[in-house]
């Protein structure tokens, strides 16, 4: 089974990450290179990619001439994509616990020394789908 | 055998504390009479040993012993299992010593399990750690902490009446309860740790070897948890710190600052080992306090010279600390590190609204910052005057003295 797992991030998700201490940006790099290592190691890997900030993005559609009309970038949304892996695996409970894992990605701060208030991000969960028989 | 001199047979009896405890409790269950029997062999063993030589089986002996000293109170017990109550007199010989599957590592961390339970309070889960975990005796406890051996005693007799009245049973918990229960455990640790390398009270004497006692009790919890990233990042805090040590007192023990220290002087080994594992915590994700605090310390040991510490990252990174895990002592340092990046007035701006905060005014520590930022935005007077107004209430020697040189050299 194929799952997308979504990072979102706020409007100032880039901002903030660019300003986040060097040390936390190279423990997020190191993180990532493992994260995607373990899945390529286990066979569930299929690929990921980070998107670049949604300051360079712009909507596209066709004119009546088929060219390119732009607009700029979507004023109301609150919410951008910031990065996507696709992984093949043999459950949802897996998918599950591998979304878990990106969740503990290193940036924000999470734990209170006691070990509570986990503040993990959100990862969207969605199944790729296969067919029409998956849309219901 | 061989006699060996006393500090070998010191450290080697601490290795063995915890394992002889384990074995003892396993077999007799109670803990607190096991915990005295074990108490009772390792002080025979340090008269002994030194004179006559540690035995060919030092954990074995140190079992027996105990065991037999349980046989007043665990008589019964033994008759169960069948067992021969032992004369006492007698040293054991190798063809009774106890069989090596008795001995469980991972009793170290169940121990510590047991001693730092969140029900004790922390300076009773302190002087018992101390004792069945870490094998000191009461009396050098009490050294350590400046306290009539009494008062550590009492600690220890209460800290067993808990754990005898809360039936926690002799076993690893189980995961849910296990996160809780390690942070408890990393709590402790981190409060000796500091008890040893910060000295709260009293001169320095005895007190760096509790800072080592942490790292030897922390070394010990990440061999057994390799994989924990609170576990990772709380050993590389306490390297990183302790890798200053030599170089944060003068000749006369007099207090040197970060900014002021012989960094030739720092332990570079401890600093290669603690930057390794903070940068191996930070990669495991899942940040907390222990993360932070070790990132912080990597940065100021990675500076060549103070002038080359790189303070914005400092200052981002109390930030994250200040929403993980805010605490007086955090913001403290937090108003120090803004000080450093945006100016004295910034620093000064921030440790205002802390003059109210109550868990401050029992200590002399926020008035020593704001005497370091008013020095630092050149105004003296106000600064010599904070100074000595902190001196009054620091509790440690040292840090006394080194407040009121400061407030000397703006006298008059």
């Amino acid at each position: 089974m194929k799952y997308m797992l979504i990072m979102n991030t706020p409007r100032d998700g880039y901002t903030q990450y660019m300003n986040w201490p060097k040390k936390i940006l190279e423990a997020n790099a190191a993180f990532m290179g493992t994260f995607t290592k373990k899945l390529i190691d286990a066979g569930e890997f299929v690929s990921a990619e980070g998107l670049s900030s949604p300051e360079q993005a712009v909507l596209v559609r066709a004119g009546t001439d088929g060219r390119p009309i732009t607009d700029g970038v979507f004023p109301e949304s609150k919410e951008f994509l910031a990065g996507y892996w696709i992984i093949d695996v043999d459950s949802h409970e897996r998918a599950l616990g591998i979304a878990a894992e990106a969740s503990t990605a290193p940036g924000v701060a999470v734990k209170a020394p006691d070990g509570s208030a986990i503040e993990h991000l959100w990862i969207e969960l969605r199944s790729i789908m296969r067919g029409r028989e998956d849309i219901a | 055998m061989t006699s060996p001199p006393d500090h070998d047979v010191e450290r080697l009896l601490r290795e063995l504390a915890p394992l002889a405890l384990g074995a003892v409790v396993r077999r007799y269950r109670d803990f607190a009479a096991s915990e005295d029997a074990v108490q009772e062999a390792l002080i025979a063993a340090a008269a002994q040993w030194p004179l006559h030589g540690v035995p060919g089986n030092p954990l074995g002996w140190l079992i027996q012993v105990a065991g037999r000293r349980m046989t007043d109170v665990a008589r019964s017990e033994i008759a169960r299992r069948g067992r021969e109550a032992l004369v006492v007199t007698e040293a054991p010989d190798s063809a009774s010593m106890p069989e090596v599957h008795d001995v469980d590592p991972d009793d170290t961390l169940v121990l510590l399990f047991m001693c730092c339970h969140p029900a004790l309070t922390p300076s009773s889960a302190l002087a018992l750690t101390l004792r069945a975990v870490g094998g000191l005796t009461t009396a050098e406890i009490a050294k350590a902490f400046l306290v009539p051996e009494a008062t550590i005693g009492q600690r220890i007799t209460r800290a067993k009446a808990s754990i005898r009245a809360s039936a926690i049973p002799f076993a690893i918990p189980d995961a849910g309860e296990r996160a809780a229960r390690l942070s408890s455990v990393l709590h402790v640790l981190y409060l000796i740790f500091n008890e040893g390398y910060a000295s709260t009270s009293g001169d320095v004497v005895h007190r760096a070897d509790l800072a080592l006692e942490a790292i030897r009790l922390m070394r010990d919890v990440h061999k057994l948890l390799p994989q924990d990233g609170d576990v990772i990042a709380l050993l590389a805090l306490m390297l990183l710190t302790d890798a200053r040590r030599t170089a944060r007192t003068g000749p006369r023990g007099e207090l040197i600052p970060l900014d002021e220290q012989d960094r030739t002087l720092w332990n570079r080994a401890s600093i290669d080992e603690g930057i390794a594992l903070a940068s191996e915590a930070l990669a495991r994700g899942s940040l907390g306090e222990y993360h932070l605090l070790a990132a912080i310390a990597a940065v100021h040991d990675e500076a060549p010279n103070a002038a080359a510490t790189d303070w914005p990252q400092v200052l981002q990174l109390y930030e994250m600390l200040m929403r993980a895990a805010p605490s007086p002592m955090a913001a403290l340092n937090h108003a120090v590190a803004t000080a450093m990046v945006e100016g004295p007035a910034a620093g000064l701006a921030l440790l205002e609204p802390l003059r109210s905060d109550e868990r401050l005014q029992s200590t002399h520590r926020l008035d020593a910052v704001r005497a370091h930022l008013l020095e630092r935005a050149g105004e003296h007077e106000a600064a010599a005057a904070l100074f000595r107004t902190a001196a009054a209430r620091a509790t440690s020697v040292p840090e006394r003295d080194f407040l009121l040189g400061r407030a000397e050299r703006y006298a008059r």
